[in-house]
């Protein structure tokens, strides 16, 4: 029925409703869980995704909205009663001004494509999840991504001007465009991040940047993580600001060196630190780095000479999923903590981590705290995906204590709603949904994600 | 006007007022439509309650003054990015401006263009919405995507959604080194070309305004870092003329207070700010010139116009239509920041919205303050 009212506005192929094609929808990156949707469609245009929409809205029917499908939260996960709304047909460049600095594409476009686009004339879109050459800018915009160089030019939302976004109801509604700055209420900023329960976007203008003329990296290794911690916290006092300070502890260099044979050196901590600019300003930005890394007795200081040496210093970090992977199932945390915390809250992961018995490898960018523990385990233990989940929501709540938040850059989803009244009151998880109710007023868009699903539940059902 | 010291008592304010508020920081900027009601003062909750330059973060109540704030940062050599104005000098209002009227303003200066606004610096939020409930919104860490982003709602809405009582900002350092290029008599369609060649290099300016006739790029950093970018900006754009470089600090700290705070129009009997496409700028202010006499400034490399005129050289609300007319056809906005009481009553100092996103704000409006008692009508 819904099948057919859909096909009647679309054209042919943009329905997807055999189980057998529906089956590669039923899950998200989060893939532990899983659940096929009543159907799939794949607009190419912001007019179709209204017509759906509309569809939708007459029927009651849920609607998902889905980008590349690499959410690590459950934010695009299906539920059997909700149609699954792909954008990733909708991937072509709209407009690209060099002298605004801006590019807006269609929103199934990937983020590394957006760089892709423009980066023939020197320039690049700053946000860089691990993810991008998967990911899309719309799925992006959802979660509000981040990525490793986001210490110098921040996350999504700081790089997003303006959207086209259709409500549940079909209207079509433009916000920002290619100025800075909202005129009235900063709409924009809420939308960012609303994990696709306020609207589908569809278009997006984003702010593009003239490439560094250079990067290179410097790697240190240290005797404990509270060194490293203080390292990273006097480099920040210094002035200089990184792009990149990413750290990581002694169970994930052992596993990235046996995977990747990086080189790197066994110890408790490790850091690399990447600045960007001429040969001349890297060099003054490096000496002033490697002077502070001296006073904290590094066992390891050793500075990329070349272009292969940089890119074997990123080597193992950025092959660090991967090679957690080859060795186990893991679980990937994202809370973020106050850096100052950093040495308490990794020795109590540690003692969670024996407590527990399944063993944690700590890998994040160390400038701004956002932390991606990762928790090992056996799927086909039963019992140990419980364990993993325990001790995971364990290590938010020590994050939340120590005055950060459960996640970062992933997203709430479905992985940590119920864990959301940890963070918020009742009344501050109020004034959220009330968000929700002006944007969705019928509850149709994403409904089950982001809150607690009993402080949700009235509006819901109702 | 009593001065409330807590959180509590201004929720328990709010909670019991019968009619509506005017939230009120130090006072120092009446905005939008003038709003007819009681006051309630924030300033008595005052005071920085958390300062970690290690981390990059402030927390402070939000009547604490920006003055105490910009004092404590100098101390560890840091500072707010987003380089927040003092309109007192355009304005001609006295008072202490406070950290909360500017995250309520979203008041950002010459360097968005390079770090981002206010917005982008804030970090979280604790305000009292119009039915007297006390809500927090983010946090203090820089990474933060739990739940819906009610801060970057909350910033710039003028109080009108809520009165704020604490907030967190992401801070940075100071620069050791900065200097200014000066480029002299060129054309304005010229200046805002050579901003954008600046600005979409890799030469990381920090600030590109043209005053009068001149056109002045901002470079900051490391010594070494400075001169090297100053030297490759002079030679990119020598098709311009060549540039008197300014290294003098106290010569070039006053020239950007001036960008900043717009005291060239100190004089002027109102001030608008017309944000839009750096390539629409040019258009846009022959346009207008075609049909009104005003004096402008640009910041943020043409993105940014200021439109200043004084009573007698015009009919300013005609020409207060028209600003925000021509700036709505090129999808841009126009607001009246300084003018008289009689001309905010009678017009619009915001720029009216399009039907459908009127709509969401006033559905917002409706759940935040369901009474209509905060800061009433302003922003219309
Ligand atoms: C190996 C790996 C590494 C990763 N690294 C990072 C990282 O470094 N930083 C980071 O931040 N994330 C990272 N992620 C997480 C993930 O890639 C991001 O959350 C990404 O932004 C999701 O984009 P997507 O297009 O795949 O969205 P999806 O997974 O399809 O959807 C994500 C959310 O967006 C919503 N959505 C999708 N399209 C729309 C639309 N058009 N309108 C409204 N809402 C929509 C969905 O409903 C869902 O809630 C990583 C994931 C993997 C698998």
């Amino acid at each position: 029925m819904i099948v057919d009212r859909l096909q009647a506005v679309l054209t042919r192929g943009a329905v997807i409703h055999a189980e057998s094609e529906t089956r590669a929808y039923e899950c998200d990156g989060l893939s532990a869980y899983r659940c096929p949707p009543l159907c799939v469609v794949l607009p190419t245009s912001t007019t179709e995704v209204a017509a759906i929409l509309r569809v939708c809205y007459e029927m009651g029917v849920p609607v998902v909205p889905r980008g590349a499908g690499t959410s690590l939260a459950g934010g695009a996960m299906p539920t059997a009663d909700a149609v699954i709304l792909g954008v990733a047909r909708m991937n072509n460049v709209l407009e690209t001004s060099y002298e605004d600095r801006i590019i807006r594409v269609q929103t199934g476009r990937t983020n590394l494509s957006i760089t892709g686009a423009v980066e023939a004339d020197g320039f690049f879109y700053a946000p860089d999840p691990s993810s991008q050459l998967a990911c899309a800018i719309a799925g992006n915009i959802a979660m509000n991504s981040g990525g490793a160089h986001c210490l110098k030019y921040g996350v999504t939302t700081n790089n997003l001007l303006g959207v086209t976004i259709v409500l549940m109801d079909g209207s079509v509604i433009e916000i920002g465009g290619g100025h800075l700055d909202a005129g009235g209420l900063d709409l924009l900023g809420v939308i960012c991040g609303s994990e696709g329960q306020l609207g589908v976007v569809t278009e997006a203008t984003l702010r593009i940047l003239h490439k560094p003329e250079g990067a290179r990296p410097v790697l240190m290794g240290f005797d404990s993580s509270e060194v490293a911690g203080a390292c990273v916290s006097d480099i920040i006092k210094a002035g200089v600001l990184p792009v990149a300070i990413e750290f990581m502890d002694r169970p994930c260099i052992e596993v990235c060196e046996a995977f990747a044979k990086a080189g790197y050196p066994m110890c408790e901590a490790l850091l690399i630190v990447e600045v960007e600019g001429s040969n001349l300003e890297i060099d003054e930005q490096l000496d002033l780095i490697k002077a502070i890394a001296r006073t904290h007795n590094p066992v390891e200081l050793r500075e990329a000479k070349s272009a292969d040496e940089a890119a074997r210093i990123w080597l193992g970090r950025k092959s660090a999923f991967g090679a957690m992977g080859q060795i186990n199932d893991y679980m990937c945390l994202d809370g973020t903590i106050p850096v100052s915390e950093l040495p308490y809250v990794l020795r109590r992961i540690g003692e969670l981590s024996k407590q527990y018995g399944l063993d944690v490898g700590n890998v994040f960018h160390a400038g701004d705290g956002n932390m991606h523990p990762l928790i090992l385990y056996n799927a086909n233990i039963p019992g140990q995906l419980e364990t993993c989940e325990a001790l995971g929501a364990e290590i938010l709540k020590l994050c939340v204590e120590v005055g950060g938040c459960l996640t970062g850059e992933h997203g709430v989803g479905v992985e940590k709603r119920d864990l959301m009244l940890v963070q918020y009151t009742p009344s501050d998880l109020e004034a959220q949904m009330a968000v929700k109710d002006v944007f969705d007023p019928a509850w149709l868009l994403n409904p089950a994600k982001v809150f607690p699903l009993k402080s949700s539940e009235k509006r819901r059902t109702a | 006007m009593n001065r409330l010291q807590t959180e509590d008592a201004i929720a328990a304010a709010i909670k019991d007022a019968s009619g509506p508020l005017r939230i009120l920081g130090g006072g120092t900027r009446p905005v939008g439509r003038p709003v007819t009601a009681e006051a309630l003062s924030v300033a008595g909750l005052s005071g920085i309650t958390l300062y970690e330059p290690g981390a990059l973060t402030l927390v402070a109540k939000a009547g604490t003054p920006l003055a105490e704030i910009e004092d404590a940062l100098t101390v560890a050599n840091q500072r707010l990015a987003f380089e927040p104005q003092d309109f007192r000098a355009v304005l001609g209002t006295t008072g202490t401006p406070t950290i909360g009227g500017i995250v309520a303003g979203n008041v950002s200066g010459p360097r968005r263009i390079a770090v981002g606004a206010c917005r982008d610096f804030l970090l979280g939020v604790r305000f009292v919405d119009g039915s007297g409930q006390i809500i927090k919104n983010g946090g203090r860490v820089m990474k933060n995507v739990t739940g819906y982003d009610l801060v970057k709602l909350m910033c710039g809405s003028y109080g009108t959604l809520g009165a704020l009582t604490e907030v967190s900002l992401k801070v940075l350092p100071n620069v050791e080194a900065a200097a200014t290029l000066r480029f002299v008599d060129l054309d304005m369609p010229e200046s805002i070309t050579l901003m954008s060649n600046a600005l979409g290099s890799p030469f990381e300016v920090t600030g590109a305004a043209r005053c009068g006739t001149d056109t002045l790029l901002r470079i900051e950093g490391f010594t070494g870092s400075v001169a090297y970018r100053a030297d490759m900006l002079q030679s990119r754009l020598k098709l311009f003329g060549s540039a008197d470089l300014i290294t003098d600090a106290q010569t070039h700290a006053k020239i950007w207070l001036n960008i900043r705070d717009m005291t060239e129009f100190a004089e002027h009997d109102a001030l608008w700010r017309v944000s839009l496409r750096p390539s629409h700028a040019a258009a846009f202010i022959q346009m207008m010139q075609q049909m009104h006499s005003f004096d402008y400034a640009l910041d943020w490399g043409g993105g940014l116009v200021w439109a200043a005129a004084k009573t007698g050289t015009g009919d300013l609300e005609a020409l207060h239509t028209e600003l925000q007319h021509n700036a709505s056809l090129m999808k841009g906005h126009c607001t009246l920041i300084k003018g008289s009481d009689a001309l905010r009553t009678t017009l619009p100092a915001f720029q009216p919205e399009h039907p459908s996103i009127a709509a969401i704000t006033a559905g917002l409006r409706a759940k935040f303050d369901p009474r209509g008692i905060l800061n009433p009508g302003m922003m219309t």
